[in-house]
């Protein structure tokens, strides 16, 4: 029953990571309420996007009448980090059948990411297909409940609370826990600046133009330290 | 905006982002992520997330606004020093939130 046992041992890792799931699914769910979506539509993205910083981005956008496009463009932007984990996790679910593969990536998510990678790089023996399923589908069970929660809760809340300042919020602690290093400081000062100055360009382009420099200048920098640390 | 171009944003969200989450779980060892990717996109939420919250506090209606008036950049800087200490998501909210409330009862 090893496998059984590795199941568990990830939806057990994952447990205290919930305390943090909770609030922000609900946080999702309650936002989508509050543009205008209907309860079903907004457990409807849930469960098709199911990616909460994505989903807020799109919310706030939607409140601001950007174009459909926009909004396309930037989710996407916004999940392109999950390549990142894909690469990462790809050598541990490498043996398994592709309709095992693909409902086990539909589930990821920053939570049970760093759960099992913490695990694997300590752990040899663990079961990494079972642990990872394990942590992934209590996380993404959570998000789910927590999210269909928010979405009912969301219809009390009155619009003069001025909701939409959480959106801001929101993005403020997410991109916090992202400075982990200085060009990550760099690329957000960057992004953030030029998103300022560029505030008036049509179609919410600012953005996009921000995030591109961003991202620019925090892999600029890093190569730039690499290069004072060793050089040539 | 219409129910169906919702459905159809929330669609195309929805397999971009599966699209994103299977691909190299889906391609291992046809495919290498390039080292000039895999750099890159260590920088996206924090170039991303930066980009749509300084003009949220600067923009409040759509216009600069940098000055003692300007109450979601007061509240949200007080939200920024929790976020900073804490990088809690809730905590983040409460300040930042009861802070603007008080802010505007005052003035």
């Amino acid at each position: 029953m090893r496998l059984n046992q590795d199941f568990f041992a990830g939806a057990r890792t994952a447990l205290p990571i919930l305390l943090g799931v909770v609030p922000f699914a609900m946080i999702s769910g309650a936002a989508a309420v509050s543009v205008g979506l209907s309860a079903f539509e907004a457990v409807g993205m849930s469960f098709l996007v199911f990616a909460g910083a994505s989903q807020l981005v799109v919310f706030q956008l939607m409140s601001a009448g950007s174009p459909w496009i926009i909004m396309l463009l930037t989710a996407w932007v916004i999940n392109l980090r999950f390549m990142m984990y894909s690469a990462t996790l790809a050598p541990y679910l490498q043996r398994l059948p592709t309709w095992q593969k693909a409902p086990l990536a539909y589930m990821l998510s920053d939570q049970a990411f760093g759960v099992s990678m913490g695990r694997f790089v300590t752990d040899e023996t663990v079961s990494r297909r079972w642990f990872y399923f394990g942590a992934a589908l209590t996380v993404w069970t959570t998000w789910q409940v927590s999210a269909v929660t928010g979405a009912l809760l969301g219809k009390l809340i009155p619009d003069s609370w001025g909701f939409e300042f959480a959106f801001p919020l929101s993005f403020m602690a997410l991109m916090f826990g992202a400075l982990r290093d200085r060009p990550a400081v760099i690329a957000a000062l960057t992004g953030g600046l030029v998103a300022v100055l560029a505030k008036g360009l049509p179609y919410n382009l600012g953005l996009v133009l921000a995030s591109l420099l961003g991202i620019a200048a925090g892999t600029l920098a890093e190569t730039i330290e690499a290069r004072r640390r060793r050089p040539l | 905006m219409s129910a169906a171009s919702l459905w159809l944003l929330f669609l195309a969200i929805g397999l971009g982002t599966f699209s994103m989450r299977f691909s190299f779980i889906y391609l291992f060892g046809r495919i290498t992520m390039p080292e000039w990717l895999r750099r890159a996109l260590k920088y996206v939420p924090a170039a991303v997330l930066a980009a749509l919250v300084f003009p949220a506090l600067t923009h409040p209606a759509g216009t600069l606004d940098i000055s003692l008036n300007n109450l979601r950049l007061l509240a949200g800087l007080g939200g920024a020093i929790v976020a900073w200490k804490t990088r809690n998501v809730l905590w983040t909210l409460i300040t930042g939130m009861t802070l603007l409330w008080i802010l505007q009862a005052l003035g």
